[in-house]
């Protein structure tokens, strides 16, 4: 099995007059597993029924494999699908549904006639031929014991199996899923997240993987596209998707718990200020005025030595409540130097369960700020590209405005 | 209050809970008492009486009636007019429960498709259902005369003989049908429309993917084993319909030319009304309710474990 390239060119999609795709352009190499993430109602599934061809895009081409599929009818697109509510045929038995692609692909009409199909002469060797490749399909899947069972009496589990079976056994050049894992319970989610993504290495087929958990999208994905209002935000690797979000939006929706965004300023020579006092990053584009500043909730650190203060990277806070995870805790945190604007902080339970006990975090607490891990918005959102101030440059100017 | 500290009570210590237990039985009787008493007067009773009075010769207004065993029964096997009425009906439902059926799912895929003209099908096909079948009988009585009638003018316009749709002993019966078909396909439509609208979208486009897109192969595939439970319920209730045809036979051909159209409702009516031998007619009465019971039986439990997947 091996997968097909996917491209799609300027897919433009409104239902009455409301646009839900606004011109999609996305390559996905051939065995690549790409997951689309978006907020429900941002337009992820249409774009999917698009390329089943379930849905005629208004504008735009579809291609796999270098050959544009926009006339064809799904059956001969080259791809499989397994759908959120995995749309198993609940009347025919588990070995009926993933033969069923087979069936209609490789038997004539009147060998797949019910009574007369079984007197022609090819049809044995055909259903034979079926029958094994369903036993192999069903033995990757280990569900082999169940193929005489009828989807009602599988669990959520077994099903998406069997969904998968059915996808698989055309060996399709593209494989698209829309949130199959949604209908499973968490851990089962867990387990079956990593199996797809085995089974993506294993076939070599292209994965197009819908889904609205950034857990999935992120733990899976070879690279992620994320979808905002029917136009693509950001494409890249997962970790490039929350390092470096391309805007406020994209930093908003991925990361959980979620992004601390500051108010901030940029003065006329680049030089951030966060809470009246400035900060030693530049701004590098030519944004001036208001910002916005975003912090990871794991770049913010308790306490501060005094490099740190000096460094001008350290926000005065008070504790405003811990949530404990297990490992580690969720702290918010008042910050009286920017009107009392909340950020939340994730730190490990040891670290934090000590400096309370010490009584440090009594009355106010210093939060020191990993400038790394520093993300500065525009006015219009978009991403700022910033560099940290060497310190000794920083040193000198300030400590000309303290003389 | 108390059945809901009851219930709680089962989690309490051994003998208590066992007393309250029969005390919350003991509610519970009392509280399913007026359904059962309902039950007994209204159905119950009125068969047990049925049962009994066709044991006997009883005639309607007479003061005494006497003991005659399976008489009834065993006169019924000989008489050929209720033999006949028994034949007529089986063959009345064998033309009308394919014909309403099969129309009636026809018709069903057909409104379906449709999206903004949905309302309007749906309400014309479904006035029959609403209309009295008596007052309609009337007017099909004038559709189907045999020398006046509108029908029978288009087929000599047509250049076709004319037939005696409601005189001819080989036609009646079929008339009849036309006319129960007529009346029982909206009831139908709506049933299966109602079928075909719970059936999920994701399944025709997963076939759509499988090669299954041809209309014969969705229908075949996927419509019509998903319509199962629903299949399963017309054919019940379009069943019992046919064999209770009676208000058409009255109106049109009161079960001629020569008890061509008798059939057994109709004679059940003539027995105990008309002639007043109600213990023949109850007689007779058992006969159509074991048919009919026999039948409902028989679907349900031939087909209720096919229709159901889960």
């Amino acid at each position: 099995m091996t997968g097909q390239p996917l491209s799609l060119r300027g897919i433009h999609k409104r239902f009455g007059d409301t646009p839900v795709l606004r011109g999609i352009d996305l390559d996905v190499a051939a065995g690549e597993l790409v997951t689309l993430l978006g907020p429900s109602g941002c337009g992820k599934s249409t774009l999917l029924r698009i390329i089943a061809g379930f849905e005629p895009a208004d504008a735009g081409q579809v291609a796999i494999g270098g050959t544009v599929i926009d006339d064809r009818p799904p059956k001969q697109r080259n791809l499989a699908m397994v759908f959120q509510s995995y749309a198993l045929y609940p009347h025919m038995t588990v070995f009926q549904n993933i033969a069923m692609p087979l069936v209609m692909q490789r038997m004539s009409f009147m060998e797949r006639f019910p009574g007369v199909g079984r007197l022609l002469p090819n049809r044995r060797g055909k259903a034979q031929a079926i029958a094994g490749q369903v036993a192999s399909v069903a033995r990757l899947l280990q569900i082999d014991s169940l193929l005489h069972r009828k989807p009602g009496q599988l669990s959520g589990g077994q099903r998406q199996r069997v969904a998968v079976g059915r996808a698989i056994i055309r060996q399709p050049g593209v494989f698209l899923m829309d949130e199959p894992l949604s209908s499973l319970d968490a851990k089962l989610r867990v387990h079956m997240r990593s199996e797809l993504a085995d089974l993506n290495r294993r076939l070599g087929t292209t994965f197009l993987y819908v889904t609205h958990d950034q857990i999935e999208a992120m733990t899976m994905s070879d690279r992620v596209v994320l979808m905002m209002d029917g136009a693509i935000r950001q494409v890249g690797a997962p970790a490039d998707l929350y390092r470096r979000p391309a805007d406020l939006d994209v930093a908003q929706f991925i990361g959980h718990p979620a992004i601390n965004l500051l108010p901030g300023a940029v003065d006329g020579s680049g030089r951030l200020a966060l809470g009246g006092s400035a900060r030693p990053v530049r701004v590098a584009a030519a944004a001036t005025g208001a910002v916005r500043v975003g912090i990871r909730p794991e770049a913010l650190q308790l306490g501060a030595d005094a490099t740190a203060i000096d460094h001008g990277i350290v926000l005065n806070a008070i504790l405003v409540r811990a949530e404990l995870l297990g490992a580690e805790y969720l702290v918010w945190f008042r910050l009286p130097a920017l009107d009392g604007a909340m950020c939340v902080v994730q730190t490990r339970a040891v670290a934090f369960d000590a400096a309370r006990h010490r009584g440090e975090l009594a009355d106010g607490v210093c939060l020191t700020v990993d400038p790394s891990g520093l993300h500065v918005f525009d006015a219009g959102g978009r991403r700022c590209a910033i560099e940290p101030q060497p310190p000794a440059a920083r040193l000198s100017s300030a400590g000309g405005g303290r003389a | 209050m108390a059945i809901g500290q009851d219930i709680g009570a089962g989690l309490g210590p051994p003998p208590s809970a066992r007393r309250r237990h029969l005390r919350y039985e003991a509610i519970a009787g009392v509280l399913v008492m007026p359904a059962v008493v309902l039950m007994v007067l209204t159905l119950l009773l009125p068969l047990a009486a049925v049962v009994v009075i066709s044991l006997t010769d009883y005639r309607l207004g007479a003061t005494t009636l006497s003991w005659v065993g399976l008489d009834n029964f065993v006169r019924m096997a000989a008489d050929q007019t209720a033999l006949r009425a028994i034949r007529n009906t089986f063959l009345y439902a064998a033309m009308v429960l394919p014909a309403s059926v099969g129309l009636g799912l026809l018709i069903a895929l057909l409104v379906h498709a449709r999206t903004r003209t949905r309302r309007f099908y749906e309400i014309v096909y479904f006035l029959p259902v609403t209309s009295t079948m008596t007052v309609m009988a009337i007017v099909w009585s004038f559709l189907l005369h045999g020398r006046i009638g509108p029908v029978n003018a288009l087929l000599s316009w047509l250049g076709l003989p004319t037939i005696g749709f409601l005189s001819d002993p080989d036609a009646v019966l079929a008339s009849l049908a036309l006319v129960g078909v007529w009346q029982l396909i909206g009831f139908n439509m709506i049933l299966f429309l109602a079928g075909l609208t719970v059936i999920p979208r994701d399944l025709y486009e997963a076939a759509a993917l499988d090669g299954a897109d041809a209309a014969w192969e969705r229908f075949r595939r996927i419509t019509l084993p998903m319509l199962g439970p629903t299949m399963m319920v017309v054919v019940l209730l379009t069943s019992i319909r046919t064999f209770q045809v009676f208000d058409t036979v009255v109106v049109l051909t009161q079960g001629g030319p020569a008890g061509a159209s008798d059939v057994l409702l109709y004679e059940i009516y003539l027995e105990s009304f008309s002639y007043f031998r109600v213990g023949y007619g109850s007689a007779l009465t058992i006969v159509y309710l074991v048919i009919v019971g026999g039948f409902a039986v028989l679907q349900v439990w031939l087909a209720d474990r096919r229709v159901h997947y889960t």
